[in-house]
């Protein structure tokens, strides 16, 4: 019976314990109790740190397109040597 | 420059992922709030690592089978740049975490698990340097990196889903699921990851061309 009792109560709690993932939902997108950057955005200053990445990564990527035109270049000027 | 289309496709997600990934609407959590968005940047590194892992080990494996060093280049520059995302992801991580689960580091399954996995890729790096003969080089870590991808796999993939972890997809059958994203998160997310794994594509092909003028080169000092 205490082995039943334990079985069962056991049961219960692995039950519930798979119950703590919590599905995204389209309530969650207009949750306002949330805080986020929402005066950010408001004063416009969310679109300025997206510049600001945006120089970051176009910087990165100027760099790497001119990397590649000087390999380009000097596999040229090896294969007219050849 | 040779400006081949996955070159163009590579800027255009990047700047997607940047606009869409720091200006579009993510879903309001508790805890989490506008750190959401680091699943565009730090959960796609490891999705781009695991990509160029896995070019890393078929280069190794066509290494193995026709012995050409074209392809070992391939193999080490892939899983060089693999690295460096694996490197940014554990950062990315850390400091995530110190603002959402409260440390930087926890003794999580996931955490210690990708850290083994990348510390097994340093070895890699020093096994490699610590060879002379570029051909004994070549073999050797070719098959390092086939048994190293073997174990990194189950490591950061299976073993923390044994198990139960503070880490989102973990515990169970996470993958794809409900829970961790929604489809207006994966508009981001999955451009974002084949965005990165090009610009990883991009510099580890720069740095292959590279290596091989550099053996011409040599070969042609060599025969004068």
């Amino acid at each position: 019976m205490k082995k039943l009792l334990f079985i069962s109560l056991l049961m219960l709690s692995l039950s519930l314990y798979a119950q703590d993932k919590i599905e995204i939902t389209g309530e969650d997108y207009q949750n306002k109790g949330v805080e986020m950057a929402d005066v950010m955005r408001s004063n416009g200053k969310i679109y300025v740190l997206t510049g600001i990445i945006g120089i970051v990564l176009g910087g990165i990527l100027v760099y790497v397109v001119q990397t590649d035109r000087k390999i380009t270049n000097l596999e040229k000027q090896y294969n007219e040597l050849s | 420059m040779k400006a081949t289309w996955w070159k163009v496709l590579a800027v255009a997600l990047l700047a997607y992922t940047l606009i869409a990934g720091l200006l579009a609407d993510v879903p309001r959590l508790p805890i989490l709030n506008e750190t959401v968005r680091a699943l565009y940047f730090h959960v796609s590194m490891w999705f781009s690592m695991v990509i160029m892992l896995t070019v890393g080990v078929v280069y190794s494996i066509k290494y193995l089978r026709n012995g050409r060093l074209e392809d070992d280049d391939m193999a080490l520059e892939f899983t060089n740049g693999a690295i460096l995302f694996g490197v940014i992801g554990i950062a990315t991580g850390s400091l995530w975490a110190k603002f959402t689960w409260g440390a930087y580091w926890t003794n999580d399954p996931k955490l210690n698990a990708a850290a083994i996995g990348l510390l097994m890729y340093f070895a890699y790096l020093i096994l490699r340097n610590s060879l002379t003969d570029i051909f004994q080089r070549a073999k050797i870590s070719a098959v390092y990196s086939i048994f190293a991808y073997a174990a990194f796999i189950p490591l950061i993939f299976i073993l923390p889903r044994l198990t139960d972890s503070l880490h989102p997809g973990n515990g169970g059958n996470p993958g794809f699921n409900a829970y961790d994203m929604d489809s207006q998160l994966r508009m981001v997310f999955y451009p974002a990851v084949i965005g990165w794994a090009l610009l990883g594509t991009w510099v580890s092909t720069l740095r292959v061309r590279y290596r091989r003028l550099a053996r011409k080169m040599e070969e042609k000092m060599i025969n004068q």
